[in-house]
């Protein structure tokens, strides 16, 4: 597990137009350089954000690398409640959730 | 000259980019208090503003964070979202890097804090600035104390950069307000994103208000966490200001807007 390296590979790509580029277009090279376990990998070039959240990606990054996808507000936070209830509770980090999978709390 | 306006407001971004999905009872009313804070702010004929924010890895991460920093550079460009999601046009927005050197060197006699001549504005300081300075008019030192990544840096170290910016700002004789961006309690960009523990904030206001420093300094993080949410970390900000203004506060607006995912505050301190 690196959920640092996976975050820092968002935190680059939310702040890199030459690297937002390169996903777009060749995701797999783009994340060459960062050491991901496969569950990772697969995670961000599906993008499975449900799984992203579950991992411990913080959800400053994330909220960012979801709508670079083109996911909606409302959309990027079932998704969300959608991997908790697919993957268990979130495993790392400071962004668990609170609320029950099925709950709805605001702009959902 | 000296510190001439201090005050604290909410930067979530959903206030400009889920606007139109807010009850417009609750949002004009905010928007209105922010414009009111824009004229005090104005009135107070700055030569700089001073942004204390807690920013979201716009620019600093986990390999290397520091616990504060302030910007010193020539320009800063922001906002580093996609403008249509935050709602903010990019600008660029001038800085001076001649007062920020020498508000570092007062501000170091007593904490460490990091410099960068490279800085993006985040919704941290682009959402205050858009409401606050919409003409881009001012002169704009940014300020950051890290709420983002654990280890966060104690609440009293929190108090002491806020007197070290009021030493600092006393110091030179240009005219310097400060205003500090946050939340108070909220869980943002989770699916929780929208939970507010309005009794939380309005026991923090009140702290904040009365200038009651032991009150501000007694949570822990893990209360703050239980209570407040990762949101509630911010608090280090709004603290920071009441260290630097030292007088007694003023609410102007707080509503919990939870489609905006924050309590939010709009709030000045007289400077004593
Ligand atoms: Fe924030």
């Amino acid at each position: 597990m690196s959920l640092y390296q996976i975050s820092k590979l968002l935190f680059q790509l939310n702040r890199d137009e030459a690297l937002k580029r390169a996903f777009k277009s060749a995701p797999q090279d783009a994340i060459a350089p960062f050491e991901l376990s496969e569950e990772e990998r697969r995670a961000v070039l599906e993008p499975d954000i449900g799984l992203l959240y579950v991992l411990g990606v913080n959800g400053q990054i994330l909220m960012h690398f979801a709508a670079f996808c083109g996911i909606e507000w409302s959309d990027y936070l079932q998704r969300m409640r959608d991997g908790v209830k697919r993957h268990g509770p979130v495993r790392a980090g400071i962004y668990a959730m609170l609320s029950g999978v099925d709950e709805k709390v605001a702009g959902s | 000259m000296s510190l001439v306006f201090s005050g604290i407001c909410s930067h979530a971004p959903g206030i400009t980019g889920r606007a139109e999905r807010a009850d417009p009872a609750l949002r004009d009313p905010l928007y209105k208090a922010f414009g009111g804070m824009r004229d005090a702010l104005h009135a107070a004929r700055p030569d700089a503003l001073i942004v204390v924010a807690a920013e979201h890895f716009a620019n600093f991460f986990m390999n290397n964070m520091p616990a504060y920093a302030l910007g010193m550079a020539e320009n800063y460009d922001g906002p580093i979202e996609d403008v249509e999601w935050l709602r903010i046009p990019r600008r660029t927005v001038r800085g001076n890097p001649d007062l920020s050197r020498r508000l570092i060197v007062e501000v170091q006699q007593s904490v460490d804090v990091a410099y960068a001549e490279e800085w993006r504005f985040d919704h941290g300081i682009m959402v205050p600035l858009h409401f606050l300075d919409p003409d881009n008019r001012l002169t704009i030192i940014p300020g950051n104390i890290n709420c983002q990544g654990p280890p966060l840096t104690p609440l009293r170290r929190a108090w002491a950069f806020g007197e070290a910016l009021r030493r600092a700002c006393d110091a030179v004789p240009e005219r310097i307000a400060l205003v500090a961006t946050g939340g108070i309690s909220h869980w943002p960009a989770t699916p929780d994103s929208g939970m507010i523990n309005v009794d939380w904030d309005k026991d923090f206001l009140d702290r904040w208000v009365r200038q009651d420093k032991d009150a501000m300094l007694s949570y822990t993080d893990a209360e703050t966490y239980r209570d407040a949410g990762q949101g509630g970390f911010e608090i280090r900000t709004f603290i920071a200001a009441a260290a630097a203004a030292r007088g007694q506060g003023t609410i102007h607006f707080y509503a919990p807007i939870p489609i905006f995912a924050v309590g939010c505050t709009v709030a000045t301190m007289e400077i004593a």
